[in-house]
């Protein structure tokens, strides 16, 4: 039984077709990576998929629910989390309240008991420092939890926004482009993390990215897509040796 | 386990209660003259103005420039009660309260959807609705005004000033409070961190407009009387710049923003033709070097007074 079923999935702006007739289907547990040239639709694919964009056509199932029409705060508690392309932290904040706040969907108490201080509210507070300190340990950001989000060097704010998404407990973790404008190492160490929480918290991830490095070394199943439609999907040895891929990155052969 | 009673909680307890006492003292033994009561009475009435106007533009980051029309609301609706139903003063004071809630709740559904400047058209429009309606209403005196005793006290004012800064302070440190600030910093990666946006808007915005309300009824149960014209987009701009003033976002900011202004207000009573020219001209020079308003987004610490072992576990934590 698949996570997330797409199926015929199409979103126009317009008369322009941004994505036509897309079919994706993933298991539980698997990593897989949506690549395509610049301008293929990737983000949009994302943005439909967490209810940011509303699709034009097609169903999308996840855990055998529809979550086509839903806000995306509903999706998020449905269990789909996502990042940016353009990294969106709550910047003055500091970087716990930042993981504190995708805590929020699962709170204990009520605004009332905030109002009054309740036990609960002392309660909930604490159950939700020590969660966000814990996994921010994981993240190896526990010794920076009091600095500003936007403080951080770059890395590192890719790095929270990545341990964001995961306090909000999703089944299927959606990455924009993680590795983004980080080097050589820094990309390395990303490879790492996402190996490893994926193995950690048994996620299912699906990725955008135009690191090929990244891409070819961390997943298990690659769609291609270009102008909005896929035109492979496969292992990365395959997707690599494939025609119609090289076309869409290099352009056609030249006789 | 943490609870109320901390070293901090103490401290700023007893600095409250030593303020109150002073002050009650001064104006027991006549020594205060009547026009420093009432400057000080109009500050506790502009730090809940000015605080609870500081949770919808300053946390929440939603721009709305009609709370002159919240106070007018619960000026109103108080003075009917302790008026014309004969209620007693704290039911009138928490009915003014509540209606204005209520008022907040049914404006920020369909308003809070827009953003920007056009959210503040709105409000500047809803706060001129709510001033005609009262100017046509006969049951409270139209345009003549309103005349009710003047029932409200030192102690009143200043316990109802302190209730509502924490109140809203205590909101604003928990976690709905940080689902406002996060949606004031990023909305779409507030909502996808599973924030729902719309509600918590509305909820910080119904919260602002009911403090307001129960300002609006301090003022009319301390005023004597209350006319249409004193609710005007004027006062909803004397209380935004309180806020801009202190610093967007920071409680403190907005209770140093609203001292400053009405005592500024109040030191030029006796000018009244320069009044307006000096504080615009203090607001410029105020904006070209400290943008940010006094505080900025900072709140004043008594973090100093946290013993040896707690300050390190809070910067463990």
């Amino acid at each position: 039984m698949p996570l997330l079923k797409i199926e015929k999935l199409s979103k126009s702006f317009g008369g322009l077709k941004a994505v036509s007739n897309l079919d994706i289907e993933i298991t539980q547990g698997e990593l897989i990576g949506l690549i395509g040239p610049n301008g293929a639709g990737k983000t949009t694919v994302f943005n439909i998929l967490t209810g940011v964009y509303e699709k034009t056509e097609g169903t999308m199932t996840f855990m055998d629910k529809d979550v086509s029409g839903l806000k995306p705060y509903q999706v998020t508690q449905r269990g789909m989390a996502r990042t940016f392309q353009n990294i969106r932290l709550f910047n003055d904040m500091s970087v716990i309240d930042n993981v504190k706040v995708a805590y929020h969907q699962k709170t204990s108490y009520s605004a009332f008991s905030a109002f009054f201080r309740l036990p609960s509210y002392f309660l909930g507070e604490d159950e939700m420092q020590q969660k966000a300190m814990e996994l921010l340990k994981i993240f190896k950001l526990d010794s920076k939890a009091q600095e500003t989000a936007k403080n951080l060097p770059y890395g590192e704010q890719r790095r929270l926004e990545i341990a964001r998404a995961m306090a909000t407990d999703p089944k299927l973790l959606l990455l924009d482009e993680p590795a983004a404008g980080m080097n050589p190492q820094e990309t390395q160490d990303l490879m790492k993390l996402i190996r490893w929480i994926r193995e950690e918290f048994k996620l299912t991830i699906l990725l955008i990215e135009h690191d090929m490095a990244l891409v070819m070394g961390v997943c298990e199943r690659i769609y291609v897509l270009d102008y909005g439609t896929i035109i492979a999907q496969g292992a990365p040895d395959e997707i690599k040796r494939n025609p119609k891929v090289i076309e869409a990155y290099l352009g056609e052969e030249v006789v | 386990m943490r609870n109320w009673f901390n070293r901090k909680n103490i401290v700023s307890l007893l600095a409250i209660v030593l303020l109150y006492a002073v002050v009650q003292g001064l104006i027991v033994f006549d020594i205060m003259p009547a026009f420093y009561k009432l400057t000080l009475i109009l500050i506790c009435i502009y730090i809940i103005l000015s605080t609870s106007l500081n949770l919808i533009n300053g946390v929440t980051g939603q721009f709305s420039i009609g709370h002159a029309g919240f106070m007018a609301v619960g000026a109103y609706v108080s003075a009917m009660v302790t008026v014309l139903m004969h209620g007693p003063l704290l039911l009138g004071l928490l009915a003014g309260a509540a209606v204005a809630g209520l008022a907040g709740l049914l404006v920020g559904l369909p308003t809070l959807r827009l953003n920007g400047d056009y959210l503040a058209i709105a409000t500047l429009g809803f706060g001129e609705i709510v001033r005609i309606i009262f100017l046509n209403m006969d049951i409270v005196g139209g345009a003549a005004g309103f005349t009710l005793p003047s029932k409200i006290t030192w102690t009143w004012a200043f316990i109802l000033m302190v209730v509502s800064v924490v109140l809203i302070k205590n909101f604003v440190s928990s976690t709905h409070g940080r689902a406002c600030i996060s949606i004031r910093e990023n909305e779409i990666a507030a909502e996808s961190m599973g924030i729902n946006t719309t509600k918590y808007k509305v909820m910080a915005f119904t919260i602002g407009a009911a403090f307001a309300g129960l300002a609006g009824g301090i003022y009319a149960n301390y005023m004597y009387i209350i006319q249409p014209g004193t609710f005007s987009f004027l006062k909803s701009f004397d209380i935004l710049v309180m806020v801009v003033l202190g610093g967007l976002g920071s409680i403190s900011g907005g209770i140093v923003g609203a001292i400053v202004y009405t005592l500024i207000s109040a030191l030029l009573a006796g000018i009244p033709a320069w009044r307006l020219v000096i504080t615009a001209v203090f607001l410029v020079v105020m904006m070209i070097f400290r943008p940010t308003g006094i505080m900025g987004t900072k709140e004043f610490s008594l973090g100093f007074l946290r013993k040896k072992g707690e300050k390190n576990a809070a910067s463990k934590n």
